[in-house]
């Protein structure tokens, strides 16, 4: 990705929550470009910098990373995009490292490594603000001298404080190309590293530089030599003997990198910090109580069934203004095109109906969006995946899973981008692949309408609400050994340590909150939005498609003395039916037998595959009573109670019977009927493999789950 | 000399050894988990795993297995809270 201003570019770098992002939007503004790095799922943020001198540079916004041992993909784009290793990408003219002013230990190790890499560096201590509430006080004259010289500013990136210092800062690093002290690393481990670098050079006729070389010794992970094209036979010998080397001068291999790093930057920082008088944190006596042995699961269960029993009651109101809406103005867009009955349909139909069915969900997923960035931003994100780890880690998952897997209970998409959160690449594909099992609301329609039209009036509300309950968990039944299978068998990856660093807690920033949720949203309207979009234009001109007038006469003819609303659903009914949907339908319909669907409720199927909740409004059609159908509507459920097979074996039987009705809701909750969610696993997931994967998957589940509960049940009652 | 896994919540023990190559993270290493670093087991999950410690300022979350390959000395000069008797 190369920006139509070819000038300098500067790399934002540091650990996971040092306010990288904050520090971006402060110094960029608005004028951010979101893409994505090629062949890989991690979004390529940048924006433009104004220096302060009118100078502008491109700023990216790094993933944090705690170390450049690459072990995950996020970790290795910014070791590729520091080393200038990304096609079409620039090497970086200078790195801005946000480091956390309350812990310069550990943030500067990530500091000293990238000073490896030889680039000017600009060194942010962030979070200044908590930095002197705790009473901590920082020497940054002393410690950019000990960095030999590289500028060192302090920032409060949220309150928008020391911005302009930092642009001054990177402006000088700029002008001054002032590389940051490195290591003095032990001759021979020093040694080592020039053997591996060399025997690499020789070996692949590249150029190894000596960052590349401290990756080849000291990592476990092969991506660099990988890269590099050298060969586990070309390097084993080499690498061992470098390993012996290191051993041999008292270091363990594995770990004298940080040992190094660590001893060095104890110097470095001896006499930088005075701790004065401050309040310590409160973190601890939260923890105390929101981590506790019995109370902590008690409060993490209330927190969670607050936060996401509001997501549904708080979206229902704008749902209900949105529904309002879309109904409104097809009432006014209709009439006018009475004329046009194509053109009326197509918008009507198509294009108001189809915008509308995706509309509706966009409350419930801003909603999402706003309350897992309240969650991680106060830091109780972390907690809630220290609580629920026991309870994923079998299965293949960790405590990080469980957010995004409740929130698939509202909605598929939000859930699947919080996944971004997993550092664990397998943990990661494998939740995002049972996040779509969850039921979400789109699946909430059929369960009403099935439970209000049968499961109520045959067997009384208390079943009804054990239906309710049942389907809620049919999803996950399945999700949980999919996930084991998946990360046991399938993905047959080394299994990789869950360790989270527990944040201090903080007040989340309404503003910065807002910001995310926004942003998130946009992403997702203008990615699934146009994949429903064009999905639904073709269902429309399916079930559209061919019309003869010749139809329509034929039922009025036949009707003669029908009110005009009967004999319109009628005809419309025997529209769909001859349809290329309707045909298809039909066709296909044998295939669907098995679990006792006839070929109206096939069509509601297929209808459905884009977006699952039209499967209403379809029905509504099919069974002739116009396709304002509702769940709770009148009409639909008495068609539906009276609709008898009209031939085959099963003639004169009703075709909704209990075996029917509890398979047409257990196909719905594990079938994969949703165009964005489609959409957003190949996004998340890098390609359409896994996407196309999941769509198998879940429908032949759906399938096979459908014709046993069929099959079962029908020869019990 | 015991593994880090067997510390009670509020014992301290000094890093005496890790083993790399038993599959310790290098996570925990960038994070400054090196021999001679003093640490605190904070907590246990609720549900018994993983583990919550305290080291370097920050506060830090493992599991069992990982807390296994990690040996502690917890009779070294570092302050020792009376272990709570089990
Ligand atoms: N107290 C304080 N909090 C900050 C500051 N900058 C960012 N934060 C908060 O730190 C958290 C992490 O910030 P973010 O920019 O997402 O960090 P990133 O993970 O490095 O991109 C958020 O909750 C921010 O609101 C700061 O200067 N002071
Ligand atoms: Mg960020």
């Amino acid at each position: 990705m190369s920006t139509p201003d070819a000038g300098l570019l500067v790399a934002l770098v540091g650990n996971p929550n040092t306010g990288k992002s904050t520090l971006f939007n402060a110094l960029t503004g608005l004028r951010q470009r979101v893409g994505n790095y090629p062949g890989v799922t991690v979004a390529r943020k940048s924006g433009t910098c104004d220096l302060g001198d009118g100078q502008k540079v491109e700023l990216v916004d790094l993933p944090g990373l705690y170390s450049l041992a690459a072990a995950s993909p996020d970790e290795q784009v910014v070791i590729d995009a520091l080393s200038g290793n990304i096609a079409g990408d620039r090497r970086p003219d200078a790195v801005v490292l946000v480091v956390d002013s309350t812990n310069l230990l550990r943030n500067l190790f990530l500091a000293s490594q990238v000073a490896e890499l030889g680039r000017p560096v600009v060194i942010v201590l962030n979070q200044a603000d908590v930095a002197k509430e705790q009473g901590l006080r920082i020497d940054t004259e002393l410690l950019s001298r000990r960095l030999g010289g590289v500028p060192v500013v302090m920032s409060s990136a949220w309150k928008g404080e020391g911005i302009l210092d930092v642009r001054r800062a990177i402006a000088s690093a700029v002008a001054n190309q002032t590389p940051m002290k490195r290591v003095a690393w032990p001759t021979n481990i020093a040694a080592a590293l020039t053997d591996v670098a060399t025997a690499a050079a020789a070996d692949t006729g590249k150029p190894v530089t000596e960052a590349e070389g401290q990756r080849l010794l000291f990592d476990t992970n092969p991506s660099t030599a990988d890269r590099l094209g050298w060969t586990l036979a070309q390097r084993d010998k080499t690498l061992r003997s470098a390993r012996d080397r290191v051993r041999n001068s008292g270091y363990n291999p594995m770990a004298a990198e940080p040992l190094v790093h660590y001893a060095h930057l104890r110097i470095v920082l001896e006499g930088v910090v005075t701790e004065g008088a401050g309040k310590a944190g409160r973190s601890a006596a939260v923890d105390r109580l929101l981590l506790h042995r019995f109370l902590g699961p008690v409060l993490f269960l209330g927190i969670m069934l607050g936060f996401f029993g509001s997501v549904f009651w708080l979206a229902k109101f704008p749902m209900e203004w949105i529904q309002f809406g879309v109904d409104a103005l097809k009432g006014v867009v209709a009439p006018q095109l009475e004329a046009y009955p194509m053109l009326q349909s197509l918008l009507a139909d198509g294009i108001i109906g189809g915008v509308g069915a995706f509309l509706v969900f966009l409350p419930q997923i801003l909603i999402l969006f706003l309350f897992i960035g309240i969650l991680e931003d106060s830091g109780y994100m972390a907690r809630a995946a220290f609580i629920m780890d026991r309870l994923f880690s079998w299965c293949g998952l960790n405590g990080k899973s469980f957010v995004p897997l409740l929130s698939g209970f509202a909605c598929a998409i939000p859930s699947l981008l919080s996944t971004r959160t997993i550092e664990d690449p397998k943990a990661r594909l494998a939740t995002a692949f049972v996040v779509p099992f969850m039921s979400c609301s789109a699946r909430f329609p059929i369960y009403a309408l099935m439970c209000a039209a049968f499961i109520g009036p045959l067997y009384g509300p208390g079943w009804q609400s054990v239906v309710m309950i049942g389907m809620h968990c049919v999803g996950l039944f399945f999700a949980v050994p999919t996930a084991f299978v998946l990360t046991r068998l399938v993905l047959k990856v080394k299994p990789h340590p869950f360790v989270l660093e527990l944040p201090r807690y903080q007040m989340p920033k309404p503003r910065d909150v807002l910001w995310r949720m926004w942003q998130n949203a946009a992403e997702f309207v203008s990615k699934a939005g146009t994949v429903i979009f064009a999905i639904t234009i073709i269902v429309w001109a399916l079930s559209y498609f061919p019309r003869d007038a010749s139809v329509a006469e034929r039922i009025k003819a036949s009707n003669p003395t029908a009110a005009e609303e009967v004999v319109k659903a009628k005809v419309q009914a025997a529209y769909v039916e001859q349809s290329y949907m309707g045909r298809f339908g039909k066709a296909v319909q044998p295939i669907f037998d098995p679990l006792g669907f006839d070929w109206k409720i096939t069509v509601g199927v297929l209808a459905s595959f884009p977006a699952r909740e039209v499967i209403v409004s379809t029905l509504g059609v099919t069974y002739s009573v116009g396709e304002g159908a509702k769940a709770d509507g009148q009409h639909l459920r008495k068609a539906m109670q009276d609709a008898k097979w009209s031939e085959g074996p099963r003639a004169g039987a009703p075709i909704f019977s209990l075996a029917a009705v509890l398979a047409l809701m257990v196909f719905f909750a594990l079938c994969s009927q949703c165009g964005p969610t489609i959409a957003t696993l190949a996004q998340e997931t890098g390609g359409w493999k896994w996407a196309a994967g999941s769509f198998v998957y879940m429908t032949a589940l759906a399938w096979l789950a459908g014709t046993a509960v069929y099959q079962v049940v029908i020869r019990l009652t | 000399m015991t593994p880090l896994s067997q510390l009670l919540p509020g014992q301290f023990g000094k890093l005496a050894s890790l083993n790399p190559e038993r599959g310790v993270d290098q996570r925990l290493m960038a994070l400054g988990l090196l021999p001679g670093m003093v640490l605190k087991l904070i907590r246990r999950a609720p549900l018994g795993d993983p583990l919550a410690i305290e080291f370097g300022g920050q506060v830090v979350s493992l599991r069992l297995a990982e807390a296994e390959n990690l040996i502690v000395d917890v009779s070294a000069d570092c302050p020792i809270q009376r272990p709570r008797q089990p």
